[in-house]
């Protein structure tokens, strides 16, 4: 306990260093997932674009991603991390293989919920001389608003679990900090001291999650 | 002048599957509907009633033929343009089809935006809308707290919003209980008279036509089979669904299990008048069989009122002498349509 309390810097630091990991990860997976997950639902067989080639396409690509698991993924991406964010290591690297399996992850979500959506508010804006873009912002994604809403909560508790595994490439975070500084030195109060953080920050996000949910289903 | 005009149209929907056959949805339908008309299109499930509407729209695109709407040719027009004449033709539904995240004033605002009709005119515009679908109440309600006959009012004000010159109702008070489905056959009835807006209401309820349409279209099987002025197909039906339908609202001379059970139930001779509006009135008709001596009895049949034309098949128990009743057969038949059925 008293390690804990010498640690207290560093514990908040790990704890800022997550919430600053998951956001921006949720920000950037958040947005490639809504475009991939909506392009998914447009392309669909009787959809406003329907286009079987690139329905296909997008779906193998999904399907290969998905099931990767992620301690693996990030290494596999590592290469195109150096590519795209110049590095291969950090926190910067883990936000990239983060995002880029959030994205994939966060489409079938959104396409999901598109599919939940009445195609018959679509037909009805059809009807009424909408164009794609405005069938897609003024309809499709304002009537899934609620359940995506849910959605996104959901995936921002699993990137707090997704993120503990930081560590591997050298990334910090809450997680870390319970490896390095609670496992390995055998102390249970530092380990205990990262999980309560996480706990908290779960529960706050799911709390807040609902709340907007409701707010935008009115009930 | 026609304002729509469906020409040879036919719609081939392709295979759904390997083995399926290819959908023919619309066969060969020529359909011309004047300004200011209200046509009630008939048929049973899946006779293509839908789809014929959604040609008219570009919601789909036609096999063959062509489809002109207000003078624009819809046929192979760009989506960019259809887009364009979209604004100018209405469209209300069975389930309403509002949108469930906006209020009543936000699903009329919709296709004012996509209208790109100024903001600061939306105000005006909406409240009129309201006022005239009288829910000027409900503005600022979602569409889940309103009732079916309410959602579908925000339906017509919505698609008035733009003005269009054309609304197409598809089974628009199907899902309507029968008083309300009269309230917004009232309200469609208004926005023909009072905006002239040509109006074509798709159904399955003979009831929905005889309130509203000024000319009726039987479709049967993707083709129209039947097409004439209410009144006409009303008194006169000539194909076989179109007597099916017209049954299920007007008494017709009565065949069959009907007959079996009248004769069963009533003595005397059972014979059926057809009133027309051109045929001698009925106070006449009875009055030709009081003269004759002859007792008689309304077993079936009533009359109906369609715009405004009543006619109808009254089935009669005649008692007397049979002489009498040959007699008094023999003049009115002259002037009324009489069959007698046993
Ligand atoms: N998108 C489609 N793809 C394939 N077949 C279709 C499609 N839409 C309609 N059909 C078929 O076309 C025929 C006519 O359908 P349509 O919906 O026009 O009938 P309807 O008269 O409106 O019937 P209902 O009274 O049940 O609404 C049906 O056999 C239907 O299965
Ligand atoms: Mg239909």
């Amino acid at each position: 306990m008293d390690r804990l309390v010498e640690l207290q810097p560093l514990f908040w630091q790990s704890t800022l260093e997550t919430l600053y990991i998951v956001g921006i990860t949720l920000a950037f997976g958040g947005v490639g997932g809504l475009v991939i997950g909506v392009a998914l639902y447009v392309t669909r067989r009787g959809g406003i674009l329907a286009n079987a080639p690139v329905s296909v396409g997008l779906n193998l690509l999904v399907n290969f991603f998905r099931p990767i698991p992620f301690v693996i993924f990030i290494g596999a991406v590592q290469p195109l991390a150096r590519l795209v964010v110049g590095i291969g290591i950090g926190n910067k690297a883990i936000i990239f293989a983060l995002s880029l399996a959030a994205a994939f992850g966060i489409s079938r979500i959104v396409e999901q919920n598109l599919v939940g959506v009445d195609p018959g508010v679509v037909e009805a804006a059809r009807a009424m001389g909408a164009g794609r873009p405005r069938i897609i912002f003024g309809v499709l994604i304002p009537e899934a608003l609620g359940p995506l809403v849910l959605g996104y909560t959901f995936v921002f508790v699993a990137l707090v679990d997704m993120s503990a595994i930081a560590g591997v490439i050298g990334g910090g975070g809450l997680g870390n900090f319970a490896l390095v500084y609670g496992y390995r030195q055998f102390n249970p109060a530092v380990t205990w001291g990262a999980v309560v953080a996480i706990v908290v920050i779960v529960q706050v996000a799911q709390f807040a999650g609902n709340l907007l949910a409701r707010k935008v289903l009115r009930r | 002048m026609a304002i729509i005009e469906l020409d040879n149209v036919s719609k081939v929907f392709p295979r759904a599957h390997r083995g399926a056959a290819p959908v023919s949805a619309v066969e060969d339908v020529t359909l011309h509907v004047e300004e200011g008309q209200i046509a009630g299109v008939i048929g049973y499930s899946g006779a293509g009633k839908s789809t014929l509407v959604r040609l008219v729209n570009g919601l789909e695109k036609t096999t063959s033929g062509t489809v002109t709407v207000a003078g624009t040719t819809i046929t192979g027009l760009p989506e960019r343009r259809l887009r364009q004449v979209r604004l100018g033709i209405g469209m209300i539904f069975q389930q309403f089809n509002l949108l469930s995240s906006r209020t009543v004033w936000g699903n009329i605002a919709y296709p004012l935006q996509i209208a790109k009709v100024p903001k600061a005119k939306h105000r005006e515009r909406i409240s009129e809308l309201l006022h005239f679908v009288g829910l000027a109440d409900k503005a600022h309600s979602y569409p889940d707290q309103l009732s079916g006959g309410q959602k579908q009012r925000v339906g017509i004000a919505r698609a008035l919003a733009t003005s269009p010159k054309v609304l197409l109702a598809d089974e628009a008070t199907s899902a309507l209980d029968p008083e309300t489905t009269r309230d917004v056959l009232r309200l469609l009835k208004k926005v023909n008279a009072e905006l002239g807006v040509t109006t074509v209401v798709i159904t399955h309820e003979m009831e929905v036509v005889r309130t509203i349409a000024d000319r009726v279209v039987v479709m049967e099987r993707g083709r129209v089979v039947e097409d004439g002025s209410a009144f006409d197909v009303f008194a006169h039906p000539q194909h076989a669904t179109t007597k099916r339908f017209v049954g299920t609202l007007v008494a017709d001379v009565p065949t069959g299990a009907a007959l079996e059970s009248l004769r069963a139930n009533h003595t005397g001779r059972l014979v059926t008048l057809s009133f027309r509006d051109d045929s001698l009135p009925q106070s006449e008709a009875f009055a030709e069989l009081i003269a004759g001596g002859i007792g008689f009895e309304l077993v079936h049949g009533g009359m109906e009122d369609v715009q405004g034309r009543s006619f109808g098949n009254l089935t009669l128990a005649l008692r007397g002498r049979d002489s009498a009743i040959d007699l008094a057969l023999i003049r009115l038949r002259a002037k009324v349509p009489t069959t007698e059925v046993g």
